[in-house]
C-alpha cells in the first residue's frame, strides 16, 4: 500500500505492508532511529511520537492510518543549531539516564506543556511513560523549569 | 568543604547527554549492517527432559535459513563465566523452560517468526523441582557458606528474649527498557566482532573465546549504547552474544539478535528468590546478643554467578549491627527455573530485607522504637563483624538515621499516624525505616584477581582519551571518569573523552557492577592522570604542554593496574577478613498509605539519607539513589515474578508492573558525609547498588505500621498478599503473629 | 504473511465489504488489533480500515440521546462537553491506558474487542447505551447490556458494523461511581471495577440503579440481580450488607496472573459497600 505523509515537515511517500508499524516505517524505511521500541505493545510509551498534534504510540500505529499525516519524532524537535527547550532542560537537570526512554517521554513531555488541560497533572501526562533508571524525579525537575520558561 | 575542587563535586552535565535528548546515541539495533540477517532463538518448551529428536517439518523452505544445532558449536559448548556449566545450547538434558535448543536465521523477520512454528522438538519429560524445599531434601546446593563469629555458644544465654522468623523476597525482572541486542560477524576460523547492549565486554570475550576455539584476541567485543543493565546485562549477554556470533559463523553473514520483550522477560535471569530463617537474642533493653542466620537463594537450573550473589548476601546479613555471637549459614540451590542472575544488589536486598525486618519484630516484642532499637546496636568504628572485619571508618549511623528521621519527620508521623488510624478509616497511614550497608568492590580477593587496568592517551585536541572498559548505561560512568581527569590534570571536562568500551583498544578494567565503577576504576583513572600530569611537568595550561608533547614524541600513554589497599586481608577458604575495601551506608524512611477497600499500598513520601565518602557529582549520585530507590519500591510493593513450572508466566509489560510517575512518590536525598578514609577517588564510594537494598524494608515496615504492628514477612507486598496477611493469614509462609510474644527463656 | 487491508471512502463501499469478505475485521484506533499482531495470536484476515470514513467520527448531541460515532476516542470524551452530561465516561476514560492510547482508541473498539476487563465498557452500560449495528441488509440496535453472553461472544454478525453509540441523556438526580481497581494508578488492567449510578428519593429509598462490573465474569457484567435486590427498598446499613452479600452470588471470578478469585471477591463487594455508602 503506498502512503503519502510528513515526518519532521519533510513530504514521504512509500509503498509497505498495510499493517506494518508506523514505528517500523521511521526507524527502517526512514532511518530515524531516535524513535525506540520497548516492548511492541503499547504499554512502555518509548515509542512516542505526536501525529497531527496528538501524542500516539508508534507501535499502535499501521501504515494504512497514516495517510496525509504530519508526524514529529524527536529528531524534529532540535532545529539544527539549538536544542529545543525540553532537550535544553533534561540535559541541565539530569533527565536522562539510559535514553532509552528519553525521545518518548520527551514528546510526551511536549505534549502536555501544549496542552496541559488533557491531564491533572505532569505525573497522569506521563504515567504512559516507563522510566526503569531515574525514578522520574529529575524528569519532572525537567518539564516544570520548562513550564516555568527557565528554558 | 568542595571549593578546593575544580569539577569534583560538581554537577557537571552528562557527558554523553545530547546525544541522548535528541535520539541520535545509537543503541545496538540503531546500528544497519549490509546483508543483516536476524536470528531467533529455538527454546525448551519443558523444564526438565532429554532431547530424541529435533524436527523441521518439511515443506518449510529451510535451505533459505542458517540453522545452527549443537553440533554445528566449533569449540566448547559451555558459557565460560565462574565455570562453564551452562550451554549455549542444550546438547544433553534440558534444564529449564526456555532453555536455548537451537538458533535460526534469515533476513525476513517475519518469515523467521513462522519458522519458529514449524520446528517441533521431541523430548522425554523428566521430573522436575521448583522449590527451595525440594532441592534442598535432594541436596542440589550449588554454594554454601557458614561464617561462625568469634564467640558462638555462650550468648544465647545471655538473652532476656529470643525471637525466631522467617523472611521471603521474590524473583525481580530487569525491565531494562532496551532489551537484549547484540550483532555479530564473522570470519570463520579467524575471527568473532560483536557489538551489543552490555555492562562487560571482556565477560563476552572470555566466554566467547572457547566458543569458536579461537585466542581472546581474536574476539572484539564493542559495547553500544547500552538502555540500561542492572545485572541483567552482566552475564546474560554472553549466552546472546555466542548466539549471534554461532549464526554469523555459520552464514557469513551479520546477524542481528535483539529479543522481543516477551521473550526478553520469558528466558532472560531474574533477581534470585530468598529465604532467610533469624533467630536473634536480644536483652530486654534492645541490646543484640546473639544472631543465628539461615539464608537460602533459589539459583535456578546453572549456576552462573550463584556463588557470588550467595558471597554478597552472606556478607551483609547481619546488618548495620554489631553482635559478638553470629553464625550465618547460607545456600544456594539448583531447581528446574531459568538461571537466575545478577540483579543490582547482587543478595543484598534479600539479606537486608530478612534482617531489618526482624530488628522491627524485636523492637514491636520488647515495645521500643525501631530506630531505638537499631541504634543501640549500630556499628562503630573499632567494632568487628562477624567475619572479623574492623571497622574502620569513622562511623556514626546514629546521626545519619538522626537526619533521615529529622527530614522525614519521622516520631511526629509516627505518633500522629497511630492516632489516626485508631479512628479505623478506609485509609490508613504507616512510617518505616530502614538502615543498611553496601560494600564497594568485588569480595576479597575478587579485585586483586581482576587485575584492572586502564590507560589514558593524550588526544590531538591537547586533552585526554579514557581507555577502560567500564560501561555507560545511565549510572554516568563517563560524566565522573571525565571529571576525575579533568581534576588531576587541571582541564575541562570536556577536553575528556571517554573511548568506547572495545576489548580490541582498551584494557580489561573489569566488569561494571558491585558499585566498583567509580571507587576502584576510578582511583585506577586518578593514578593515570597524577602520573599523565607528573609526566607533563605538571603544566599550568595541560593544553598547550600536552600538544607540544605530542608534537615531539608522538603520543603518549600511560596505564595502571589495580593495587589492594595495604590493609586488606581476606582468606577466602576461611571466609575471615576484609571482605569488602569499604562500604557505604545508608538510611531510608518510606511512608506509605494502605487502602482497606482494595488493600493496595502505595508510597506517599521517601526519604533517604546516604553515606558513600566524596560526592563526585551530586547530580548524577542523587539520580541514582532515586532510580534505585523506584526499583526497591517496585520490588517491595508491585513487582511479582510469577514462575510457572520455573519460568516468567507474566512475561508482558502490561502484567509485570513497575512503578510509573504516579506511583512514585516525591523522593528526598541526602548525602551525609562522614570523616573520610577510604581507597577511592577523592575518597568516592560506590552507591550504585546501595539504594536499592533499603526500600523494602523501610516499605514493608511502614505497611505494618500501618496496619497496626501487624507482621509482614515478605515482598512484593501485593494487595492480595495484604488482604490475605489482613483477613486470613493462612499463607505458609506468612506467620500469624498479631502481637503474639516472642519465646521467653528465664 | 501480512495482513491485508481495505481502506473503504464510503459507508456503503464498508458495508458491502463486510458482506463479501469472510474474515474481515473492522479496525478503528487498532490499540486491540496491534497487540494480537505483535503476539501472534491472530490468524489471517482482512482489516477493514474505517479510519477514512469521517461519517463514523462525530459526536451527536441531542436532548434525549447524544450519539458517539464509531470513531470517537476516549480522548474526545475527555475533551468533549459531552464529559458533562455523562461525568462517569470522562472517569472511565481517563484510566484507559495513558494519554497515548487515550488518543487512538475508541469506545467503540472497545465494545468490540470484547474483553471482560473493558474499562469503556462498564460506563457505557452503566447509561444504559444503546449500540447501532448497520450492514448492507439495515439496522438495528441493541442494549449494550444484552450484548454479551459469553466470554468473547457478543450480539454482532459477521457482516455488521458498529457504526454507533447511542446515550440517551441521564435525567436529573442520579449519582455515579466509577472506581477502577488496577495493578496500579494507570496503565493498568483492572482487577475488578465497579461502575454504578443510583437514584435516591428523598428519604433514601432507591427509586433505581445500575450496577456493572468488569474482570468478575466471562464478560462485561451488569450485576441485575443484586440491583433487584436493592431497588425500591430504603438504603440502610444493613441493606448494603445485603447487597454485599448478594453479589457474591452474581460475579464469577478467577484466579489469574494478575490476581486471586478471593481478592476479587472481597474487593468486588468493598467497592458496592463504598458505592451505597457514598450516595
Amino acid at each position: 500500500m503506498q502512503v503519502s505523509f510528513v515526518v519532521n515537515g519533510k513530504n514521504q511517500t512509500l509503498s509497505a505492508a498495510p499493517m506494518k508499524r508506523l514505528l517500523d516505517v521511521l526507524r527502517e524505511d526512514l532511518n530515524l532511529t531516535g524513535t525506540k521500541e520497548g516492548c511492541g505493545e503499547g504499554e512502555c510509551g518509548a515509542c512516542a511520537v505526536i501525529m497531527d498534534g496528538l501524542l500516539v504510540l508508534s507501535c499502535m500505529v499501521p501504515l494504512c492510518q497514516i495517510q496525509g499525516k504530519s508526524i514529529t519524532t524527536i529528531e524534529g524537535l532540535a532545529d539544527d543549531a539549538n536544542l529545543h527547550p525540553l532537550q535544553h532542560a533534561f540535559q541541565e537537570n539530569g533527565g536522562a539516564q539510559c535514553g532509552v526512554c528519553t525521545p518518548g517521554m520527551i514528546l510526551a513531555a511536549l505534549y502536555y506543556l501544549n496542552n496541559p488541560d488533557e491531564a491533572e497533572d505532569l505525573r497522569e501526562a506521563l504515567a504512559g511513560n516507563q522510566c526503569r533508571c531515574t525514578g522520574y524525579t529529575r524528569i519532572f525537575k525537567s518539564v516544570e523549569a520548562v513550564g516555568r520558561n527557565e528554558f | 568543604m568542595h571549593d578546593q575542587f575544580e569539577t569534583i563535586g560538581k554537577s557537571v552535565h552528562r557527558k554523553e547527554g545530547i546525544p541522548k535528548v535528541t535520539g541520535r546515541a545509537i543503541y545496538a539495533d540503531d546500528m544497519r549492517f549490509d546483508g543483516c540477517l536476524y536470528g531467533r532463538t529455538v527454546r525448551s518448551t519443558v523444564p526438565h527432559g532429554t532431547i530424541k529428536e529435533i524436527r523441521f517439518n518439511p515443506g518449510f523452505p529451510w535451505t533459505e535459513f542458517t540453522i545452527v544445532l549443537p553440533e554445528d558449536i566449533p569449540g566448547k559448548n559451555g558459557v565460560t563465566l565462574i565455570d562453564s556449566e551452562q550451554p549455549f545450547l542444550v546438547y544433553r538434558e534440558i534444564q529449564h523452560l526456555a532453555e536455548p535448543i537451537a538458533l535460526i536465521a534469515h533476513a525476513d523477520r517475519e518469515l523467521l517468526e513462522k519458522a519458529l512454528y514449524q520446528i517441533e522438538v521431541d523430548v522425554d519429560e523428566l521430573p522436575a523441582v521448583f522449590t527451595m524445599d525440594a532441592a534442598l531434601e535432594r541436596n542440589d546446593i550449588f554454594k554454601s557458606y557458614l561464617i561462625e563469629g568469634d564467640n558462638v555458644s555462650d550468648n544465647w544465654l545471655d538473652a532476656d528474649v529470643i525471637i525466631e522468623e522467617t523472611y521471603g523476597t521474590g524473583a525481580q525482572e530487569h525491565l531494562y527498557i532496551e532489551p537484549q541486542a547484540v550483532i555479530a560477524t564473522a570470519i570463520p576460523g579467524e575471527s568473532v566482532t560483536i557489538w551489543g547492549s552490555m555492562q562487560c565486554p571482556f565477560y563476552v570475550q572470555k566466554a566467547v573465546a572457547p566458543l569458536f576455539n579461537l585466542p581472546r584476541e581474536r574476539i572484539r567485543v564493542v559495547q553500544t549504547e547500552t538502555g540500561g543493565g542492572f545485572g541483567g546485562k552482566e552475564e546474560y549477554p554472553n549466552l546472546i552474544a555466542g548466539h549471534a556470533a554461532l549464526l554469523a559463523w555459520k552464514s557469513g553473514r551479520p546477524v542481528k539478535m535483539i529479543y522481543g520483550r516477551r521473550e526478553d522477560m520469558w528466558a532472560t535471569t531474574k533477581r534470585h528468590p530468598s529465604r532467610t530463617h533469624i533467630k536473634a537474642g536480644f536483652k530486654r533493653d534492645g541490646t543484640l546478643v546473639a544472631l543465628d542466620i539461615d539464608l537460602v537463594l533459589d539459583g535456578g537450573a546453572y549456576p552462573t554467578l550463584s556463588s557470588v550473589v550467595l558471597s554478597r548476601a552472606t556478607l551483609h546479613a547481619w546488618g548495620p549491627y554489631r553482635c559478638n555471637c553470629t553464625r550465618i549459614r547460607s545456600r544456594v540451590v539448583k531447581t528446574n527455573s531459568v538461571p537466575h542472575g545478577a540483579f543490582r544488589g547482587f543478595g543484598a536486598p534479600q539479606a537486608i530485607f530478612a534482617i531489618e525486618m526482624h530488628m522491627n519484630r524485636a523492637a514491636e516484642a520488647l515495645g521500643m522504637d525501631p530506630a531505638e532499637i537499631r541504634r543501640r546496636n549500630f556499628l562503630r568504628k573499632g567494632d568487628r563483624m562477624p567475619t572479623g572485619q574492623v571497622v574502620k571508618d569513622e562511623l556514626d549511623l546514629g546521626c545519619l538515621m538522626d537526619r533521615a528521621l529529622e527530614l522525614s519527620n519521622y516520631r511526629h508521623k509516627r505518633s500522629q499516624y497511630e492516632q489516626a488510624n485508631r479512628d479505623r478509616g478506609q485509609k490508613r497511614k504507616g512510617i518505616g525505616l530502614s538502615v543498611f550497608f553496601h560494600g564497594s568492590g568485588f569480595t576479597g580477593g575478587g579485585e586483586v584477581h581482576l587485575a584492572s587496568e586502564i590507560s589514558l592517551r593524550l588526544t590531538e585536541q591537547g586533552g585526554v582519551e579514557v581507555l577502560a572498559a567500564n560501561v555507560e548505561y545511565g549510572q554516568g560512568t563517563n560524566t565522573v571518569f571525565a571529571q576525575i581527569v579533568a581534576e588531576a590534570c587541571k582541564i575541562s571536562p570536556d577536553l575528556v573523552r571517554i573511548h568506547q568500551p572495545d576489548t580490541a583498544t582498551v584494557p580489561d578494567s573489569g566488569p561494571t557492577v558491585a558499585s566498583r565503577t567509580t571507587m576502584i576504576v576510578g582511583k585506577l583513572i586518578e593514578r593515570a592522570a597524577l602520573e599523565l600530569r607528573h609526566r607533563l611537568n605538571k603544566p599550568e595550561d595541560f593544553r598547550s604542554a600536552a600538544s607540544q608533547y605530542l608534537r615531539q614524541h608522538g603520543t603518549l600513554v600511560v596505564s595502571v593496574r589495580y593495587e589492594p589497599p595495604p590493609d586488606i586481608y581476606w582468606d577466602e577458604t576461611t571466609y575471615r577478613g576484609d571482605a569488602y575495601a569499604a562500604y557505604s551506608w545508608s538510611c531510608d524512611v518510606a511512608e506509605v498509605e494502605v487502602n482497606l477497600t482494595d488493600y493496595g499500598a502505595r508510597v506517599t513520601n521517601f526519604v533517604s539519607t546516604v553515606e558513600c565518602g566524596r560526592v563526585l557529582n551530586p547530580a548524577l549520585a542523587a539520580a541514582q539513589i532515586e532510580g534505585g530507590i523506584a526499583q526497591g519500591i517496585g520490588f517491595a510493593l508491585y513487582e511479582d515474578v510469577v514462575l510457572e513450572r520455573g519460568a516468567m508466566k507474566n512475561n508482558q509489560f502490561t502484567n509485570y508492573i513497575i512503578p510509573t510517575t504516579a506511583d512514585t512518590p516525591d523522593i528526598h536525598v541526602e548525602f551525609v558525609e562522614f570523616p573520610y578514609n577510604n581507597p577511592g577517588p577523592y575518597a568516592a564510594k560506590g552507591i550504585g547498588e546501595m539504594p536499592i537494598d533499603g526500600p523494602a524494608p523501610a516499605i514493608a515496615s511502614a505497611v505494618a505500621h500501618a496496619l497496626g504492628g501487624r507482621f509482614i514477612n515478605e515482598v512484593p507486598l501485593l494487595p492480595e498478599r495484604i488482604m490475605r496477611n489482613i483477613e486470613l493469614g493462612s499463607d505458609p509462609l506468612l506467620y500469624q503473629s498479631f502481637g503474639a510474644d516472642p519465646e521467653l527463656r528465664k | 504473511m501480512s495482513f491485508e487491508v481495505v481502506n473503504p471512502h464510503s459507508i456503503a463501499e464498508a458495508l458491502d465489504a463486510l458482506s463479501a469478505e469472510a474474515n474481515i475485521v473492522p479496525l478503528a484506533g487498532a490499540t486491540d488489533v496491534m497487540v494480537y499482531l505483535e503476539a501472534h495470536s491472530l490468524r489471517p484476515c482482512t482489516f477493514l480500515n474505517l479510519q477514512q470514513l469521517p461519517e463514523l467520527k462525530p459526536i451527536v448531541p441531542g436532548s434525549r440521546s447524544v450519539i458517539l460515532g464509531a470513531l470517537t476516542t476516549y480522548r474526545d470524551v475527555r475533551t468533549s462537553s459531552v464529559r458533562q452530561q455523562f461525568p462517569m465516561l470522562a472517569l472511565a476514560a481517563r484510566e484507559i491506558g495513558a494519554l497515548a492510547i487515550q488518543n487512538r482508541g475508541t469506545w467503540v473498539g472497545n465494545i468490540a474487542n470484547a474483553s471482560p476487563a473493558a474499562d469503556g465498557v462498564p460506563a457505557l452500560m452503566a447509561y444504559d447505551a444503546e449500540i447501532e449495528l448497520t450492514s448492507k441488509d439495515g439496522r438495528r440496535i441493541v442494549p449494550l447490556s444484552r450484548f454479551y453472553h459469553s466470554y468473547k461472544q457478543m450480539d454482532r454478525r459477521a457482516n455488521e458494523l458498529i457504526s454507533a453509540i447511542h446515550l440517551p441523556v441521564p435525567q436529573s438526580g442520579w449519582r455515579e461511581y466509577f472506581r477502577k481497581v488496577g495493578t496500579r494508578r494507570f496503565q493498568a488492567i483492572s482487577k475488578t471495577l465497579l461502575a454504578g449510578r443510583i437514584l435516591l428519593s428523598a428519604d433514601q429509598t432507591v427509586e433505581d440503579l445500575r450496577m456493572v462490573l468488569a474482570s468478575v465474569a466471562p464478560y462485561t457484567l451488569r450485576a441485575v440481580q443484586t440491583e433487584n435486590v436493592i431497588r425500591g427498598r430504603q438504603l440502610t446499613p444493613e441493606l448494603i450488607e445485603e447487597a454485599a452479600e448478594a453479589i457474591q452470588d452474581e460475579i464469577r471470578p478467577i484466579d489469574d496472573v494478575r490476581s486471586t478469585e478471593a481478592y476479587r471477591r472481597r474487593v468486588t463487594s468493598n467497592l458496592l459497600r463504598e458505592f451505597l455508602a457514598t450516595a
